[in-house]
């Protein structure tokens, strides 16, 4: 998807806000909003990488003005809406309510289940890698891979990186592929490299920053062999 | 493509975010998605336990055991967990050495990944769009401008740009004059910013 989130090298957006002595969250919604991942995620809304592709379809204008935790919100209400959980008509209905009495209460439930759950995945995590039988076809140094275009749907090959040459420095194995999963398909697993691009390679020898790299992960569908190069694809 | 229609650009108000947050958690409560001792629960973690003290006891274990440091840089998630630090977005993370001529920093230009398990939630800057734009670009010029730290050329910048599930993050050097203080007290001056490769840690 060629989004406005696909941000690397975007020029024009001024100097990074930094805050200091941060809170966590700069209000009591973010709190809230926080909890719009780990328990719709729970209750089978969305995997991460759909969650990512919610957040992606919002409008560019506002995901760019909005701040953070609303995409979570946005995720999960898109998500739910989605799969007929949460009805529209109901969450506006329930907005001018809480607009208009921003102090009441929310309905208590208790479940001792969904406690479990929290401080169980918080400690164990929700691991992406997936056992396959597929073999790399790249080998650590010896390919220098470039990315094809973006189709539609959620992957996450950012422009900055398309078409440009790098080097293959790590393999991690196989882990759930976000152009299947993230499209609401099956993992499909895919292995995974980080691969080493020079400054000059993306930018340009004139914009680019001398003595530097950037690392960036990709599947293996990502990589499309270089011309003229060893350890390409078969 | 998605089959919902995208939302007309118009942007809330802090108070219509905090009233539509409200009615969505309502609704998901009563539909048992959500309880409110769960969400209390979630929110403690990340206020009270899980923050960059975490990774920054991993790395005054590195900088004082030479062998833990060898295997944190092998296998960075088994290793953490050696000191029972892991879990939600670290499933998978890779620690890389900051050195006299190797900076490291980390970024997530699609979205926000960040190593939850030994940094905690990550800032606003890391998630907005000017770090995420301008930190693979002109990694150089943020650092210097942005956050006072000005690299030589001859110091080689590394930018790992979080794109999977792999979670990157920083070891810093261990800064000089720190050879009697203790692992614990090393954990002490090790910033936050100094494991996104942002900063650097203070002076002793």
């Amino acid at each position: 998807m060629n989004g406005v989130h696909d941000l690397g090298g975007t020029d024009g957006l001024g100097p990074v806000p930094v805050e200091k002595d941060e809170p966590i969250w700069h209000a009591d919604w973010e709190r809230a909003a926080f909890r719009m991942f780990s328990m719709p995620f729970r209750a089978g809304f969305f995997g991460v990488d759909q969650f990512r592709y919610g957040i992606e379809q919002m409008h560019p204008a506002v995901y760019l003005l909005s701040p953070y935790y609303e995409h979570w919100m946005h995720a999960a209400e898109h998500y739910g809406v989605e799969k007929g959980v949460l009805d529209p008509a109901d969450i506006e209905e329930r907005t001018r309510y809480y607009l208009e009495n921003p102090d009441a209460p929310l309905p208590q439930r208790s479940d001792p289940e969904l406690l479990e759950f929290v401080n169980a995945v918080v400690s164990a995590g929700a691991p992406a890698g997936r056992e396959s039988d597929k073999k790399a076809a790249f080998a650590v140094g010896r390919g220098a891979p470039a990315s094809p275009p973006s189709p539609a749907g959620a992957p996450r090959r950012a422009r900055y990186i398309r078409g440009r040459t790098g080097e293959v420095v790590l393999a991690h194995g196989t882990f759930i592929y976000p152009d299947s999963a993230g499209n609401g398909h099956g993992d499909a697993p895919e292995h995974v490299y980080t691969v080493r691009f020079t400054n000059s390679e993306l930018w340009g020898d004139e914009a680019a920053e001398p003595n530097g790299f950037v690392y960036f992960d990709v599947w293996e569908p990502y990589i499309v062999p270089a011309a003229g190069t060893e350890g390409s694809a078969a | 493509m998605s089959s919902t229609p995208i939302q007309p650009p118009s942007i809330r108000t802090q108070e219509e975010i905090a009233a539509r947050v409200k009615a969505l958690e309502a609704i998901m409560i009563e539909k048992g998605i959500m309880t409110t001792e769960a969400v209390d629960r979630l929110t403690e973690i990340y206020e009270k336990e899980v923050g960059p003290q975490l990774g920054a006891a991993v790395v005054a274990k590195a900088w004082t055991d030479p062998e833990f440091k060898e295997r944190l840089l092998s296998d960075g998630t088994g290793t953490c967990r050696e000191l029972g630090i892991g879990g939600l977005q670290g499933e998978d993370m890779v620690v890389v050495e900051n050195t006299e001529t190797v900076h490291n920093v980390i970024v997530c230009t699609l979205c926000s990944c960040y190593p939850w398990p030994v940094l905690g939630l990550p800032p606003n800057w890391y998630k907005g769009p000017e770090y995420r734009a301008r930190i693979v670009r002109e990694p150089r010029k943020v650092l210097r401008d942005d956050f006072g730290l000005d690299l030589p050329d001859s110091v080689e910048v590394r930018v790992w740009d979080s794109s999977s599930e792999m979670r990157y993050w920083v070891l810093p050097r261990r800064p000089e004059g720190t050879d009697g203080m203790s692992e614990r007290a090393l954990a002490g001056i090790v910033t936050r910013d100094s494991m996104i490769g942002s900063g650097v840690g203070p002076a002793a």
